[in-house]
């Protein structure tokens, strides 16, 4: 697995075959890869390929060469041993949601789809794990499980469509990590083909696996380490209880600080969203839900647990929320109403698609405690661009979303929208935050890497990456800024994500 | 540069708008996608083939890519295409809002109209004329060419032919159709023009008979009316009805649409009445995109469009207008379990889900078991499941495994062609389920009878 080239640190990617359509070789590429899926998993054919030139990340568009769609761990490794045998790139697409454009095939290049490996291997409801093909739908696996008094808890607002392999690779988080962890505490182990066709197994059902955590290193890879094949993945018990409330206020301010509160107090609330004035007007407009519209932030929060200890965290929430001047609370007590409080925090998106043509999700972290810093930042910005900017987000865990109002159509717009949101990701980092919570670097925020770490730490990184995919053939150019060589592609943002928030 | 990107693409401004199928589609309606990727797992398609080109973000970007003029309308494009069922299950799980029927239903009528010009019009194989178009909108002809197969059916001539395998003679649509055919019940004697409310009258109401279901389930809308009427309806039925023109729309012949729209507009006296009821999700849905429908065809007068509005705002599925009125409880026992199979033209195109679950949960002793995926297509969708046999096949088997998992003895759907489709998987794999309208049930409750099945 380790060659040469892989100890040196400035290692620039090799040059790869790019393929001519029509040339021998893409006949003969096609002719062999055919001969491992069939002639229904493989589309080589331009009008089919187009719909593969870009993921939930629009900015940048680029189609494959050959999309396959592989049914077995076997079909994998054959397709990318083919590749390495034709030097051509090649990486791994789930459902395609990604919002950071990691599905995009720079210098084209095959595409795996997994979309048709979804199935259940195995369900262990006794020693707590199953058994899962990457291509299996997130929702899909919850809902086998119901009934079983268990159930996969990483749960992305994409969880609808987004594959467990996706998730895998960009180590999802959503609305319930902040009691429950991201994907990488709840992945046992995996399987995956290695960018050269080997399949490797990492981790295992068992709790403890002696030698080093590599089923740990691997998670979060954003494709850059092969293809995941496999996954053991963790279920969790169903919660014997839950209480959801949603916590008007009449400032931010308040609400930051009840949320800081309610934590520091020792209470792990299950969730903890907010949506801010800008979001809960628009929330209105498009649906009545019946929000405050004067209020300043409502936020939305689900303790779960036993039966005995709810009441006693719902009183103390309440009591924190009262010292914060909280205006209101409605409690969600029966499974109908605590449907519609979720269903009023997902539906927030659609409600914005609808007010503006365009819009743009941003995705950055601070530390809790600096919630309030960050938003009036958010605000003083919305105000120096002239630009719309509304806020829900994960507020438990200081993962703020702000998204930026504009008409696509307007070029003014699209760079006023830039700089905004690049002033607004720096303040994250000044703030001694991040600049992506889950959505992942991807292509996207590629630039922002050299900024959060220094040379060392890229350099060791890349060591790692090159452990795992030393020639870069597999997803290249991805999550670590190329350099040094004049042959890697480069994409330069020009144009905004127009994209859902969530 | 590479075939797909964006820049690569040859814009012929001359080409002629007419030319280029979805021209004429506001573009801002292709532009409310955001191409998040949310709506692709709720595409029965999509779940089928794993590919992006079959979901509903695929195939607004190839009609998007048709209209920018980056792909031609090639045959693989096409096919992508047509093998949507337009069940809009992408519309229920689309957070934004985007109204893909709105997208698909004009483009599909433009490439039909395209191939028409060109003279490969589907509209003129024997098929499309004569079983879609002479027979389908007139309920009395599909009684009529039901005759022969009630009597080869009474006299099980039909087993025998089957079990010889004649009917395998048969041309594949025709086989198909036949594959279909419930076992049918006597035709029912004509409805009167006015029945009277049972009770307090607590409303006024039209029906709308609809023509599939009228010639082969016209025990349904007997008990529908019936039902009706136990909850204080008047129930009239105008002789002047017509076809609502589902089929003819969604072929691409939109001009007869219209006439079938105009010809209801004329026969339902909107004035006196609180609604028209209608008990056949497709016919509903078509009925209720009436409005819609006539901003999309062209030549047609600002008073039609507003007066086809109004009509369109009238029309209200049985449970949803029974759920609103506020049922009156059934009181005879069904000591059986049974599962809801959610009909698309219901829950996604018309959003209505839970008010016949909560109806038939009136039902004493009626146990309703909950079916996994509900609300993913059967693979009927119209006339779908006769232009697209293989895909319609797999959906079929996938919902009929869902079906009996739950192990229940009834499955209950609103929509004939679900009920049809349902009904032929569960004959192949002799499986004695019972396939039932709600209404039906409702009526034998309200009855105090038992089903005979
Ligand atoms: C509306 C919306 C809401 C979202 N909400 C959240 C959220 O709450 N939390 C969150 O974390 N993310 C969220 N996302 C982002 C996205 O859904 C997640 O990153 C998800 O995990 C991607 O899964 P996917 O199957 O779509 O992967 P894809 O988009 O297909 O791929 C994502 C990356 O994973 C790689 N990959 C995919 N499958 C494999 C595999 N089998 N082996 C190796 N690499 C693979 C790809 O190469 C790519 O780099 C959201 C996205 C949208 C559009
Ligand atoms: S149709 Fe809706 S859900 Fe599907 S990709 Fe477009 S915006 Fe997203
Ligand atoms: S209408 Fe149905 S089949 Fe067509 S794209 Fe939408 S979900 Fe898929």
């Amino acid at each position: 697995m380790v060659d040469d080239t892989s100890q040196t640190i400035n290692l620039s990617a090799p040059v790869l075959e790019k393929l001519e359509a029509g040339s021998r070789p893409f006949s003969l590429l096609i002719q062999k890869l055919t001969g491992i899926v069939g002639k229904t998993g493989i589309l080589y054919n331009a009008d089919e390929l187009l719909v593969y030139e870009c993921d939930g990340y629009i900015v940048d568009k680029s189609a494959p060469d050959i999309v396959v769609f592989p049914t077995t761990t076997e079909q994998v490794s054959a397709t990318v041993k083919i590749c390495n045998e034709f030097n051509v790139p090649f990486l791994a697409r789930g459902a395609g949601t990604s919002l950071s454009g990691g599905c995009l095939p720079i210098g084209g290049g095959v595409m795996i789809v997994l979309t048709r490996m979804k199935q259940i291997l195995e369900l262990n409801l006794r020693d707590r794990y199953a058994i899962v093909e990457p291509g299996m739908v997130n929702l899909h696996l919850t809902n086998a499980l119901k009934g079983t008094g268990y159930h996969y808890a990483p749960d992305p607002s994409s969880q609808g469509s987004c594959t467990i392999g996706g998730n895998i690779a960009t180590n999802s988080g959503g609305p319930h990590t902040l009691k429950y962890g991201v994907t990488t505490n709840h992945v046992l182990g995996l399987e995956a083909v290695l960018p050269d066709g080997t399949i490797i197994e990492l981790g295992g059902p068992t709790a403890e696996v002696p030698g080093y955590d590599l089923h740990g290193v691997y998670v979060g890879n954003e494709g850059t380490f092969g293809i995941c094949t496999k996954a053991i993945v963790r279920l969790t018990r169903d919660p014997e209880a839950h209480r959801t409330m949603l916590a008007v206020f009449q400032t931010i301010g308040d609400a930051t600080r009840a949320i800081s509160e309610i934590i520091a107090e020792g209470i792990i609330p299950s969730a903890l969203e907010m949506m801010d004035h800008g979001i809960i007007q628009a929330v209105e407009e498009a649906f009545h839900f019946g929000f405050p519209l004067d209020a300043g932030a409502v936020l939305l929060i689900e303790v779960d647990g036993l039966e005995v200890a709810m009441d006693a965290e719902v009183s103390k929430i309440l009591e924190l929320c009262n010292k914060n001047n909280v205006r209101e609370i409605q409690r969600a007590d029966t499974p109908e109403e605590r449907m519609l409080i979720w269903k009023s925090r997902k539906q927030a998106f659609g409600a914005i698609g609808r007010l503006s043509p365009s819009y743009c999700t941003q995705d950055g972290v601070v530390p809790r405690t600096r919630l309030p810093e960050i938003l009036e930042f958010i605000e003083q910005t919305s105000a120096k661009y002239g630009l719309r900017i509304v806020n829900v987000f994960h507020a438990g865990d200081g993962n703020v979303h702000p998204i930026l109002l504009f008409d696509e159509r307007d070029q003014g717009q699209i760079q006023l929208v830039l700089e905004a949101s690049e002033e607004i990701l720096e303040k994250c980092l000044e703030l001694g935050g991040s600049v992506t919570g889950e959505h992942g670097i991807g292509v996207e925020k590629i630039n922002f890497m050299s900024r959060i770490f220094n040379e060392t730490d890229l350099a060791t990184m890349e060591k790692v990456r090159n452990i795992f995919n030393p020639r870069q053939i597999c997803s290249r150019d991805k999550v670590l800024p190329p350099h040094g060589s004049g042959n890697a592609t480069k994409v330069t943002q020009t144009h905004p994500a127009r994209r859902a928030p969530h | 540069m590479k075939p797909g990107s964006s820049s690569s693409h040859p814009v012929d401004i001359t080409k002629d708008p007419k030319e280029i199928p979805g021209s004429q589609i506001p573009y801002e309606k292709f532009l409310d996608c955001i191409h998040c990727g949310l709506c692709t797992a709720a595409c029965p398609t999509y779940l089928e083939t794993g590919n992006e080109n079959d979901s509903p973000r695929g195939r607004i970007y190839l009609m998007r890519a048709v209209v920018d003029q980056r792909v031609e309308l090639s045959d693989a494009v096409r096919g992508h295409l047509d093998l949507c069922l337009d069940c809009r299950s992408c519309e229920t799980a689309c957070p934004s809002g985007v109204q893909y029927g709105r997208l698909i239903e004009p483009f599909r009528v433009d490439i039909q109209k395209m191939d028409a010009r060109q003279g490969k019009s589907s509209q003129q194989d024997w098929f499309h004329r004569w079983i879609l178009y002479r027979l389908f909108p007139y309920p009395s002809r599909i009684r009529m060419t039901l005759v022969p197969a009630r009597v080869m059916q009474t006299l099980r001539i039909d087993k025998l032919m089957n079990a010889l395998k004649l009917t395998s003679l048969l041309p594949d649509k025709l086989k198909r159709m036949n594959d279909l055919l419930p076992r049918l019940k006597p035709a029912e004697p004509d409805l009167p023009e006015v029945l009277p409310a049972q009770g307090t009258q607590r409303a006024r109401v039209a029906f709308f008979t609809g023509c599939v279901s009228e010639a082969m389930y016209s025990h349904v809308n007997r008990a529908t009316v019936r039902v009706l009427q136990a909850n204080g309806c008047e129930v009239v039925i105008p002789k002047t009805q017509a076809c609502c023109g589902a089929i003819h729309y969604h072929s691409g012949a939109d001009q007869a649409a219209l006439e079938f729209a105009l010809k209801n507009l004329a026969a339902f006296e909107l004035d006196d009445i609180d609604a028209i009821i209608v008990n056949v999700a497709g016919c509903g849905a078509m009925l209720k995109d009436y409005g819609h429908i006539a901003e999309e065809i062209e030549g047609v007068s600002a008073e039609h469009k507003e007066q086809l509005k109004q009509l369109a705002s009238k029309f209200k599925d049985v449970s949803e207008f029974l759920f609103e009125l506020g049922p009156i409880a059934p009181q005879g026992e069904i000591p059986h379990s049974a599962t809801y199979h959610d009909a698309c033209h219901l829950v996604h195109a018309q959003k209505v889900q839970n008010q016949p679950r909560k109806l038939l949960e009136l039902i004493p002793g009626l146990n309703l078991i909950p079916l996994n995926e509900s609300t993913i297509c059967c693979g009927a969708a119209g006339s779908y499941n006769l232009t697209q046999p293989e895909m319609a096949d797999q959906l079929g088997k996938r919902k009929l495994k869902n079906i009996l998992d739950t192990g229940a003895q009834i499955v209950i759907s609103g929509n004939v062609g679900c009920t049809l489709q349902i009904d032929s998987k569960l004959r192949q794999s002799h499986q004695p389920l019972w396939v039932a309208h709600p209404m039906e049930l409702l009526d034998l409750s309200y009855r105090g009878q038992k089903p005979a099945f």
